[in-house]
């Protein structure tokens, strides 16, 4: 009886509910980004997913050619790119590479400060002194160091996709953002008035345009691989480099997830049956 | 612990062992001779799964502390370089930050495994409160832990959560000032926050003892609900449920793995690999997942109610929505433990559970975002609503409506009447 009348009451609530929203007046609040970012294929996706490295061998060209007279990358420093699971250099190509770029160090004996030619352990050069020299330069917004960005950088799928995210590894939002905005840039549509000095891009995730002009262009970047050479190409690879960058370990992680994935799952099942013959002949 | 001691000393160091501090003794009563219902089914691994979870944090932890540094301006750079250059830090700090998430998943497992076998009731009363104030002091750990990369979200999230103390009349703002070391989140909060955060996992190891005592004294609660009557009732903990156990621990580490080695962001915020920056505040503010659904309820009250104004009210809301998981022994009316016998409980129980997940993800929208039509607020009141309810009314008022079904005599008779004796299953 009681079952019975709190059932009704149940449906009633939920009847009641569901009319007043659909009653209600969708009133769209405006999400960012206005598209969201284009799903790519990366070599490093998935359980088995590994850096692909040439890829980021192309990927640091790019960054080094176009993106670093804006962006610094001060958590990377100049030995990670001979690190195993990285871009692949060999130790003597970084020392070269390094010393093309100068560092203040000092002060020396006689208290001055001097200026020598970066290490191996040195990180990469910063374009601006400070974030306000960044900033004046580019119109006001500052670049950001983009050691980070990949991991700082997830468009959200919303429900229901974040739960199928979860077991169907997807983790490269960032790669994906990154790739689509830097070929996302477009004249603005009839109507929209972007403000002075940014430029319209409907992948951007915090608002319709930015400041950063468009960096990529076709036949920018001449790579040495025979890779075409075209905008999407570069904006790829780039994208790869600078997952690499934020997750420099990541081919070693996954790595060792499979040894342990394995041993733990074949531990559990020697456990199951250990846990069965305790409990044979005892009903439970 | 009381009573049923069957521990004998075999060897001489034993014995003199013995004779000087029982220690054995106390273990093997707790681990090994300890009676255990028979019907236990795997829900009640996640007491052990806790357990585990609270030493792996303790223990990356206290290795991430040997290279973190707590100052503000260098903080963000030590927890990176944790992750670049510390050998296998990547590993710690994965194991870590998602080893806290890993803890609530536990957490609220064995808090919905309670709820619905009624294992807060009498005598388990002093057991569940115990458990509460675990639950408690976990947040608050979690909560200071995710201040310490000093990232975006840790600022915020410290800057919006202390700020709620404000609402409190005449105390609020000292306590506030007093918990942050200023007027505003910055290093003095910051070298506060690692050291309470080192300091809370020792407190909780001591609840937990407290807790496992009282568990000892009082007994398991089982699937039944029913007390056990007699000896044909249980089987000792070792070999029985400490097979079981470590069987579900290690399925546990699957689940804990898989995020470690695949998923290692997916619980955290991206912004939180941004610095702090007290000049930028982002576009959503959101805590850490196992904090959404009280998040909901505190931006739930958006309206005032007599002399209390919408921010205390919030407040109070947010608090009163775990302080009433301390009273539920009473608010509970009915005799009956298990839902397995309470037909109308059944249903109002797995509301409540759809309903938290539901708080949940509203604590991660927008107050005026839209959800079928309506407002996330809109929602999230009525969700609120029945979240009081389900505590404040119904379960008070059904220990008195509902009719439950036929308990049975004995665990054992229970058992017999579904199997064939000497059979294994
Ligand atoms: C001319 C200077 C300049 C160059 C060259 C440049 N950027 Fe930028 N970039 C900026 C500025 C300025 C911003 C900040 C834009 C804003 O917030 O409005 C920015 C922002 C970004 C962002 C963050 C967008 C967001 O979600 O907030 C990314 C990612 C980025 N740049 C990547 C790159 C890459 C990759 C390259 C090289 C292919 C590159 N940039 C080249 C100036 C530059
Ligand atoms: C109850 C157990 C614990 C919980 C729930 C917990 C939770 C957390 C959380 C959520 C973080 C932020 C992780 C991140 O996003 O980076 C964190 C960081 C940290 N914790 Fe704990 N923790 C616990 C125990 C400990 C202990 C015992 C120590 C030992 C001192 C410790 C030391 C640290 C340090 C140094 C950090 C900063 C490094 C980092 O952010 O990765 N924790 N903790």
């Amino acid at each position: 009886m009681t079952a019975k009348m709190i059932r009704w009451a149940a449906a009633a609530l939920a009847a009641g509910i569901a009319l007043t929203a659909t009653i209600a007046s969708a009133e769209e609040t405006v999400e960012y980004p206005l598209i969201k970012p284009t799903r790519q294929e990366w070599s490093f996706a998935g359980i088995f997913g590994r850096y692909d490295q040439a890829q980021l061998q192309r990927g640091y060209q790019v960054y080094k050619d176009v993106c670093s007279s804006c962006h610094a990358m001060s958590y990377v420093k100049f030995r990670n790119l001979a690190d195993e699971g990285g871009p692949g250099f060999t130790e003597d190509a970084v020392k070269v590479l390094a010393a093309t770029y100068a560092i203040e160090a000092g002060p020396n004996d006689a208290g001055e400060m001097f200026e020598r030619p970066r290490l191996p352990s040195d990180p990469f050069p910063s374009p601006f002194p400070n974030d306000n020299a960044a900033r004046a330069a580019n119109g006001g917004a500052l670049p950001p160091d983009l050691s980070l960005i990949a991991k700082a950088r997830a468009v959200h799928r919303g429900f229901p996709w974040f739960v199928f995210d979860m077991f169907w590894p997807y983790q490269e939002q960032g790669p994906d953002y990154i790739a689509s905005l830097l070929t996302g840039y477009q004249d603005p549509p009839e109507g929209v008035e972007v403000p002075e000095g940014t430029y319209y891009n409907p992948h951007f995730i915090n608002g319709v345009s930015l400041r950063m002009p468009p960096p990529l262009d076709d036949d920018l970047v001449e790579y040495s691989d025979g890779t075409p050479q075209t905008k999407e190409q570069y904006a790829t690879d780039v994208s790869a480099f600078l997952m690499w960058a934020a997750e420099p370990h990541l081919d070693a992680r996954k790595e060792l997830g499979l040894k342990v994935m394995l041993y733990l799952i074949i531990f559990a099942g020697i456990l199951y049956f250990v846990k069965r013959q305790v409990w044979r002949g005892t009903p439970h | 612990m009381s009573g049923h001691s069957t521990y004998v000393p075999k060897t001489a160091i034993g014995k003199w062992f013995e004779a000087r501090l029982p220690v054995v003794r106390l273990l093997h009563d707790t681990a090994v001779s300890y009676p255990t219902p028979r019907n236990l089914n795997a829900l009640w691994t996640f007491g052990g799964i806790l357990a585990m979870m609270l030493v792996v944090q303790i223990v990356t932890g206290i290795v991430l502390a040997m290279h973190y540094a707590a100052e503000s301006t260098i903080a963000f750079r030590s927890v990176e370089s944790i992750m670049r250059d510390v050998n296998w830090g990547w590993l710690i700090r994965y194991l870590h930050a998602n080893g806290a998430s890993m803890f609530f998943i536990a957490v609220y497992i064995h808090i919905f495994r309670g709820l619905y076998y009624g294992s807060y009731k009498a005598p388990r009363e002093i057991l569940w409160i115990l458990g509460v104030i675990i639950y408690l002091l976990m947040m608050a750990a979690a909560f200071m832990g995710y201040v310490l990369p000093w990232g975006q979200m840790s600022f915020w999230g410290a800057t919006v959560i202390t700020n709620f103390f404000t609402a409190l009349p005449i105390v609020g703002q000292p306590i506030q000032t007093l918990l942050i070391g200023g007027f505003s989140v910055d290093n003095a909060t910051l070298n506060r926050f690692f050291s309470l955060h080192y300091l809370l996992p020792f407190l909780i190891a001591g609840v937990v003892v407290l807790h496992v005592w009282a568990l000892h004294v009082v007994g398991q609660n089982n699937p039944l609900g029913i007390d056990v009557k007699s000896e044909k009732d249980t089987v000792p903990f070792t070999p029985y449920a400490t097979s079981k156990d470590v069987l579900w621990i290690v399925l546990f580490m699957i689940f804990y793995g898989w995020f470690v080695f695949y998923q290692p962001n997916f619980l955290g915020h991206p912004d939180n690999y941004i610095e702090a920056n007290p000049l930028s505040t982002p576009a959503h503010i959101v805590p850490e997942w196992y904090f959404l659904p009280f998040y909901a309820i505190l931006r739930a009250i958006d309206f005032n109610i007599g002399p209390i104004d919408s921010k205390l009210g919030g407040v109070l809301a947010m608090f009163g929505a775990i302080a009433v998981l301390a009273f539920l022994p009473w608010l509970d009316t009915s005799k009956v433990r298990s839902g397995r016998f309470r037909p109308i409980f059944k249903v109002a129980f797995w509301v409540f559970g759809v309903n938290a997940l539901f708080l949940g993800y509203l604590g991660s929208q927008a107050t005026d975002a839209i959800i079928a039509g309506l407002q996330a607020v809109s929602w999230a009141k009525l969700s609120t609503f029945y979240y009081f309810a389900y505590f404040l009314v119904i379960l008070p008022v059904l220990g008195y409506i509902e009719k439950p079904k036929p308990l049975p005599v004995s665990i054992n008779d229970a058992i017999l009447a579904k199997s064939v004796p000497g059979s294994a299953h």
